[in-house]
């Protein structure tokens, strides 16, 4: 019964999102003012309605109803109260379900807070959010019911894919679907605008906060996947260029990119048909992330369903959103008239330089994602991309971005002067070439790359201070002149410069893990002692067990610094009853310097173990920084004046506060 | 180009993408490219991988090697394939099954990167190929790795399989194919 009203709910919602498409768009167009109203309950009401249908199938799932498809397919009653939750979304069907769910609530965001919005750009914005909805519900409703029944009903079912009963990758899909689905916000006012043909300061305003908000989910969704794969796959790596990962990283590039470009349009007037072009390309994107991988169009390990009726709907889908976005694109951009007009070496220099350097590596990553499927499809040659390209290309695109990432804030708008900029930057050149002495002192024999990485962050590190320092005024008038300021320094600016302080922290984490990296694989016998990096793993055996599902086997290894213990290490590796799929469970202390890693195999004929040890160095600073640049974000959210909303006339305190 | 051909420019890209999505949907790449179905194995020989020894690591293959009788199993990987880690544990099942030679492909891999792949995870091939620059892998059609390819003893290619293997397509489809060649 319960799954029946869900699949009710689901389409009482369908008709529901059809009505807030269009009576509010024809009320807009022709200035009704009730119709326009419509708008507001709809979107409420449609919220309702999800919530409703994911309810039924979050209780079908904590239940273990097997009479519905998708539970028996994904659910166990053995599995753990967090993972029966998790595995709602842990599917092709839920996931959408969830998608969906997001995108309403979001939609009735606006609905109750956007009081300060014209009521015309409300009504259409809506009306825009409805259209993607419908697609979804039609989606959905027509081929990837999560409602649908099974008989005669299983008396268990087959399990969550055991890789993904993981706290870490439980709230990784929520995360980045509320990422991408954020960036349909920024998509909504982007088209709302082209109909009505007007990109102003004020539009910028309210669009900035969701591409904000958006951005701080997907960097945070897109690390915690990073971060599963650094503890879960158990060898240490934490990025692969796999298309899964591809597909949240191509819209968090072209995000980025709409984030610094929104910032021209609010200050300057100007890059306006560029930054509809980049919202309606990152919400592209994050439309292809969230399918790509489900269409069966690229084969990879993650794909949930290859259905062909899906992969044509998916197409199909994909054709009407973009391919009408952009033709709506075409036909009213030339329009927007830009009255900023600027050098190339100035602020907005700067920022499209950034704009460029982003766009262009989210199209070489989706060149190298689709590349095989394109060549394919001519009956060219065949080829495989992998690592080695991304490699290629993105180093050489990212290191002169990071280089004029430390000069752009210190340009002024409109115009610039390279020189005193240059002049300002003369500590962080000083300490960036300390620094790669220092490593190359150090790792001598390391490569060549991990004194460029470090120099880099360390280039970028001090360049941020000194735009701050320069802000408030350091060393150039009083001490409490300087406190002062930094006192009144806008949230805005702090969310800049803590977001380019964890870059750069990020970087050198990246630059770590990647360039000295120690490992060791042997087969060890209680009592053996391996030495790594300068700690001694001692294996103190290992011994069998069983949990809520699955069977373990856990190590014990002692990790010595100079005869001195420094930590316990536990490797866990699991076997699961259902699908009998081994995982591993890596153990890792963190330290300042790096990461002790350490996972145990399986047992050979001579009792001893396989062990992987490994000093991954570094990597905390990596998840560190991404902290950091996510918290930038958030604080940057909160600043004043996304609350305050229209901008006023801008007064001579704001002018000459520094923006984010 | 005019102002208005400029704002044209990123539909047309669109639309092109589109195509090849729709082109791309209509081919199952999981299912055998007809065109090498039954088709003799390109002629190719591939050197061992370099470890620094002149005879190198691994034998290295060639075409040569097929066409003695016996069927053989062709399994191209890398050690920066995601996928080929999963499958590894079922390469090496098959290869202790003892029911066809194991030849490891290595694709577009460094010869450190690779040799530290398989001191890490074993080695099952019972001859290993580098082909660190993809050359060959291009002439056996490689779209996506890991690829695995049954021959059969006269050198024709009879079954191929895109994607890592596991329990159930080793069982259900692989060890059927051989199972058939044998007869």
């Amino acid at each position: 019964m319960i799954p029946e009203i869900g699949h009710f709910a689901l389409i009482l919602a369908l008709l529901v999102a059809f009505v807030q498409a269009t009576m509010p768009m024809v009320g807009a167009h022709r200035g009704n003012q009730a119709w326009m109203a419509i708008a507001r309950p709809a979107a409420l009401t449609q919220f309702g309605l999800v919530a409703v249908a994911f309810g039924c199938l979050t209780q079908a799932y904590v239940t273990s109803d097997f009479s519905v498809l998708n539970v028996f397919q994904n659910s166990h009653t053995a599995k753990p109260l967090l993972y029966k939750i998790s595995g709602v979304w842990g599917n092709h069907e839920g996931s959408l379900l969830l998608w969906v769910m997001i995108l309403s609530l979001f939609g009735s965001a606006v609905a109750l807070f956007g009081t300060n919005l014209p009521p015309g750009l409300r009504a259409r914005v809506l009306g825009v959010q409805a259209m993607i909805a419908l697609g979804f519900y039609l989606f959905m409703l027509l081929t990837s019911n999560p409602f649908e029944r099974l008989s005669p009903v299983p008396l268990n079912g087959s399990d969550l894919n055991p890789l993904l009963q993981d706290p870490g990758l439980a709230f990784h899909p929520p995360m980045l679907y509320l990422g991408y689905v954020g960036f349909s916000m920024a998509f909504s006012f982007a088209i709302a605008a082209l109909i009505e043909g007007r990109v102003d300061a004020a539009w910028a305003r309210w669009v900035r906060p969701w591409a904000l908000a958006a951005w701080c989910f997907l960097t945070a969704g897109i690390t915690l996947g990073s971060w599963w794969a650094y503890y879960e796959l158990g060898w240490g790596g934490w990025w692969f260029w796999d298309p899964v990962e591809n597909a949240s990283f191509m819209p968090w590039l072209a995000g980025t990119a709409l984030l610094h470009s929104s910032t021209v349009v609010e200050k300057r007037d100007t890059l306006k048909g560029w930054t509809i072009l980049l919202a309606i390309v990152t919400f592209s994107l994050s439309l292809l992330g969230t399918f790509l991988v489900r269409s069966g169009v690229l084969t990879s390990v993650h794909t949930f369903a290859t259905d062909p009726a899906r992969g044509i709907f998916i197409l199909g889908l994909l054709i009407v959103v973009i391919g009408g976005s952009l033709a709506l694109f075409a036909w009213r951009g030339p329009a927007l008239v830009s009255t900023g007009v600027f050098q190339p070496i100035s602020r907005e220099g700067a920022l499209l330089f950034n704009n460029l350097v982003m766009t262009t590596a989210a199209a070489a990553v989706l060149l190298g994602t689709l590349y095989p499927l394109l060549l394919d499809a001519i009956g060219g040659g065949k080829v495989s991309v992998g690592a080695p390209f991304f490699n290629a290309v993105f180093i050489p695109l990212m290191v002169p971005m990071i280089v004029a990432m430390a000069v752009g804030p210190l340009l002024s708008w409109k115009r610039a002067d390279m020189k005193p900029a240059l002049s300002r930057l003369w500590a962080a050149g000083g300490v960036m070439i300390v620094a790669m002495i220092a490593v190359w002192a150090v790792e001598t024999d390391g490569p060549f790359m991990g004194i460029v990485g470090i120099g880099l962050a360390a280039w970028l590190f001090m360049g941020i201070l000194s735009e701050l320092a320069g802000r408030i005024r350091l060393l150039q008038g009083s001490l409490s002149e300087s406190l002062s300021r930094l006192r009144r320094t806008p949230r805005a600016a702090w969310g800049m410069t803590l977001a380019h302080l964890g870059l750069a922290i990020t970087i050198a984490g990246m630059t770590g893990a990647g360039a000295w990296k120690v490992e060791s694989i042997q087969a060890m016998k209680p009592g053996d002692r391996v030495s790594v990096a300068g700690y001694d793993f001692v294996f103190d055996g290992a011994r069998s067990g069983t949990g809520p599902n699955y069977s373990i086997l856990s190590g014990t290894f002692r990790v010595l610094r100079d005869g001195q213990l420094v930590t316990m290490l536990y490797p866990e590796k699991r076997v699961y009853n259902v699908s009998q799929q081994p995982t591993t469970e890596a153990a890792i202390h963190t330290t300042f310097l790096g990461d002790l890693y350490a996972v145990v195999g399986d047992e050979d004929e001579t009792g001893a173990f396989v062990t992987r040890l490994y000093f991954n160095p570094l990597v905390g600073w990596m998840w560190a920084g991404v902290l950091i640049m996510v918290f930038g974000g958030v604080l940057s959210l909160s600043d004043r004046r996304h609350r305050v909303g229209a901008p006023k006339k801008r007064g001579a305190g704001l002018a000459q506060a520094a923006s984010a | 180009m005019s102002k208005r051909a400029i704002y044209l420019v990123p539909l047309s890209v669109f639309l092109v993408m589109a195509v090849y999505f729709a082109i791309g949907l209509t081919k199952d790449p999981k299912i055998i490219p007809s065109a090498l179905i039954d088709k003799l194995i390109p002629e190719f020989s591939l050197p061992p991988i370099d470890n620094g020894t002149p005879q190198g690591y691994g034998k290295g293959f060639s075409s040569a090697d097929f066409k003695a009788g016996g069927i053989s199993v062709v399994n191209v990987f890398a050690s920066w394939c995601l996928p080929c880690r999963a499958e590894h544990p079922f390469i090496t099942k098959l290869s202790k099954m003892n029911v066809a030679k194991v030849y490891g492909l290595n694709f577009k891999d460094t010869p450190k990167n690779a040799l530290k792949w398989l001191q890490e995870l074993g080695d099952p091939y019972d001859a290993i190929g580098a082909d660190p620059r993809g050359r060959v892998g291009i002439d056996w059609g490689v779209y996506g790795i890991p690829e695995t390819f049954v021959v059969d003893g006269t050198g024709k290619i009879y079954f191929k399989y895109v994607g890592p293997l596991n329990g159930d397509i080793l069982e259900n489809q692989i060890l059927p194919v051989i199972e058939k060649l044998k007869r």
